[in-house]
């Protein structure tokens, strides 16, 4: 069975880059727009990963983060935020909000995959 | 093609986002301290950067990163939007749209910045950090490792947080051989165990000379705050190095080493993409399905070895009819897909009274109206270029200061209306100024110094209010940057007649002017009532008819002389078509009055017979026949014969106009 992952962001350039080289390397790919619509898709069925911006409308990537760490389906569900900043103080924030780890932007198709594997390993 | 483009998906993005930034911004502008709106342009700003970045657009990226900087600090109370700061950001809007099409001039950078930099002085934090596009840490090589002896736990959340420690201890094992003991000593008893909670310690020991940064790479998400100790295993005298959890926090883990490369120029701009809803593609493809279809029968039907019978012609027909169906409800999905909200229209607008009230130094609100009206694409695009103008116009000429407002007894601010609506198959757009409204007598005598009517010449004064669309007239005593472009009204009129749409004044003195478009809401295919005069065959575009009579041979002969037929208490002026188009043949003893009416004119055309209801696509007429009047277009018949469609506003002018006169003569 392919891993299934939700990415979560607002930017459709984003999202579509991220699902070709997701869906490329043999994955299913779900995709929300914003915190709301990530943290609806989370609660409807168990992903193997979420990815998701941080900076969002309507829910930003904390809120919805903490969210999913309350629901059962997605207990221990590996989550990845992206970030522009490698800014030490919203790593810490995501990461006590319930995030796995975390990818920079701007990053290569190459160094999205590694994170996959690395998260997604067994 | 763009579909699988990101780059391409990043332009339209862009324009997007810039449109929604420069809306918030414009609203920034009148509530300064409204804490939503400078969230909203931070987070436009910030994805504008991150996508850019992404995708090889470095300049627009880095640029953005200063915009995006100034507004986290207003965002985080440490700065105050001003209407300057607003102001600024919108020109540095229209910087990153050329950053985003690639045609930026590199001076322009520079100066915005510096503006940037007037705008929000005391800049605490550093404001020129470019984004982060951070280099591999430097490797420090290890030397002469036999292998690694290293203990650890994991936050006891870690499990809890999407750790799995099994995939960290594989990795491991991924560097080298690996001997791997569990400490479960912490755990408690069964009773009191949280399954979610990590408590075992590993100890593992690693074979290999691996880099030290490869294991903490492991490691990378949780080395903040997990507790471990790291020894490295030296062939000779072991050396113990002590890594706890106050190890630097680890550089970013994937170093950037290249860029995407920048997509190709060749991509369509983000304008000329359509956003369509899913159901109506959906539509559309549900009937090109049944067309697949009915076109297998077809093909049967050729096939089939049997001559023509009588029970294939039925089948025959009742093919042509599904076709028929299916290819009108497709032509009317196609048409829908092509419709946009005016709102995208107007939306430029708000931008351009923007700058041109601060050009001006007046006070000028713009208040919109029926902005989900849809238009065809195409003509929305057409558009554009009028209504800058007339709005320009409006604001340059039609609005006085404030002073002059005051002392006229109006409010300071002048105001522009922008109004859409349907109106049967037209969309109707009206821009309404409250200002002086035009100044006859200024029209007059420029009409005059032109040559353009004689001097004591009758004139009414729609007539006169139009001499402002004459080719060169400008009525402004000095020609401003605003208005003065070289693009005069004339070229307006033109745009919107290319449009087959109409354009009209409206104008009181000292309380405004209104300008009213209408358009027809598609250009390409237009519904027609197929009638035939004489010999040929002509297209009256179904929207302007009214209705159909019988032309009785009473009416006939009454009517002589005065061409009119009384309709329902009303007097309504005909024309015989017959004699229009010179048509030599007999008429037919039944002929029909075809009522039309447009603007709340009507006027009867007489033809010899009404075949029915065509859908017709319009093909325009060649540069030969631009002189002819009469006729809009010309379209192909099934039978491949061209028939003429008539211009409907001509020939209700020409009937009124003949009305009058034989009205003056008697």
């Amino acid at each position: 069975m392919t891993a299934s992952i939700l990415t979560v962001d607002d930017s459709a350039s984003l999202r579509l880059a991220t699902r070709i080289a997701l869906t490329g390397a043999g994955y299913t790919v779900a995709e929300a727009s914003d915190g709301v619509e990530g943290l609806a898709k989370a609660r409807s069925c168990r992903f193997d990963l979420i990815i998701t911006d941080l900076n969002m409308p309507n829910m930003d990537g904390l809120t919805m983060i903490r969210q999913i760490r309350q629901l059962p389906i997605q207990t221990g569900t590996p989550i990845i935020f992206l970030s522009t900043e490698s800014d030490d103080g919203l790593k810490q924030q995501a990461k006590a909000a319930g995030a796995t780890g975390w990818l920079v932007k701007p990053f290569q198709p190459e160094q999205l995959l590694r994170i996959t594997q690395k998260v997604l390993a067994r | 093609m763009s579909e699988q483009d990101p780059a391409a998906a990043f332009r339209i993005e862009a324009a997007d986002l810039l449109d929604g930034i420069e809306q918030a911004l414009l609203d920034l502008a009148i509530q300064l301290d409204d804490r939503d709106l400078v969230d909203t342009v931070f987070r436009g700003l910030h994805t504008l950067k991150g996508s850019g970045a992404m995708f090889g657009f470095d300049a627009l990226a880095a640029f953005t990163h200063h915009c995006e900087t100034a507004f986290d600090r207003v965002r985080k109370g440490q700065a105050q939007a001003s209407a300057e700061l607003v102001h600024v950001i919108l020109s540095a809007m229209d910087h990153m749209r050329a950053l985003v099409d690639g045609d930026a001039p590199e001076a322009a950078s520079d100066a915005i910045l510096a503006r940037l930099h007037a705008a929000l002085p005391a800049d605490g934090a550093p404001a020129a950090r470019s984004p982060d596009i951070s280099d591999a840490a430097p490797g420090q090589r290890a030397p002469e490792i036999a292998g690694w002896r290293l203990a650890f736990r994991l936050p006891p959340d870690a499990m809890a947080n999407g750790t799995n420690p099994l995939a960290l201890l594989d990795e491991l094992r991924g560097l080298g051989a690996c001997r791997v003991r569990a400490l479960a000593s912490d755990l408690p008893a069964l009773d009191g165990l949280n399954p979610q909670h990590c408590l075992i310690r590993w100890e593992v020991e690693l074979d290999g000379a691996i880099p030290r940064e490869a294991i903490e790479d492991v490691f990378i998400f949780v080395m903040d705050d997990m507790e471990m100790q790291l020894e490295p295993v030296t062939p000779s005298v072991p050396d113990t190095v002590n890594a706890p959890s106050s190890l630097p926090p680890p550089a970013v883990p994937e170093p950037v080493t290249q860029k995407v490369e920048t997509a190709a120029r060749a991509v369509p701009r983000a304008g000329e993409s359509v956003r369509v809803p899913a159901e109506r593609l959906d539509v559309l493809m549900d009937r090109v399905g049944e067309l697949v279809i009915v076109q297998s029968r077809l093909s049967q039907l050729a096939n089939s070895p049997f001559s023509v019978t009588a029970g294939n012609a039925i089948v025959l027909r009742s093919i042509a009819e599904e076709i028929e169906r299916l290819v009108s409800e497709m032509r009317d999905t196609m048409m829908v897909l092509r419709m946009v909200p005016i709102a995208t229209l107007f939306g430029r607008f708000r931008r351009l009274i923007h700058d041109l009230a601060r050009e001006t130094g007046k006070d000028i609100e713009l208040v919109t109206e029926g902005e989900a009206t849809e238009v065809d694409k195409t003509v929305a695009e057409q558009l554009a270029d009028p209504i800058v103008h007339l709005i320009r116009n409006a604001c340059d000429h039609g609005l006085e200061t404030a002073a002059e407002r005051v002392a006229a007894g109006k409010a300071p601010a002048g105001r522009v209306t922008l109004t859409a609506a349907h109106a049967g198959g037209e969309v109707l757009i009206t821009i309404t100024d409250d200002g002086r409204g035009i100044d006859r007598d200024r029209v007059r005598a420029k009409a005059e110094a032109n040559g353009l009517v004689q001097p004591g010449q009758a004139l009414s004064d729609a007539d006169l209010l139009h001499m402002i669309f004459h080719p060169g007239f400008s009525t402004a005593a000095q020609v401003t940057s605003l208005s003065g472009r070289g693009v005069g009204m004339d070229v307006v009129k033109r745009t919107i007649e290319g449009l087959r749409g109409t354009i009209d004044i409206a104008s009181v003195a000292g309380a405004g002017s209104t300008f009213t478009l209408r358009i027809p809401l598609t250009l390409a295919i237009i519904e027609g009532l197929l009638v035939r005069v004489g010999t040929g065959r002509y297209v009256i575009p179904l929207t302007a008819v009214e209705e159909c009579l019988e032309l009785t041979a009473h009416d006939d002969d009454r009517s002589r002389g005065r061409s009119m037929i009384r309709l329902r208490d009303a007097l309504v002026p005909f024309l015989r078509l017959r004699d229009l188009f010179g048509s030599t043949s007999a008429p037919d003893d039944h002929q029909k009055i075809v009522v039309i009416a447009t603007g709340g004119e009507r006027v009867g055309l007489v033809v010899d017979q009404i075949i029915g209801s065509h859908q017709t696509v319009i093909k325009s007429m060649s540069a030969v026949h631009r002189p002819v009047t009469s006729f809009s277009g010309a379209t192909i018949l099934g039978d491949g014969s061209v028939a003429l469609i008539l211009d409907i506003m001509h020939l209700v002018a020409l009937g009124q106009h003949r009305e009058a006169r034989l009205r003056a003569v008697g």
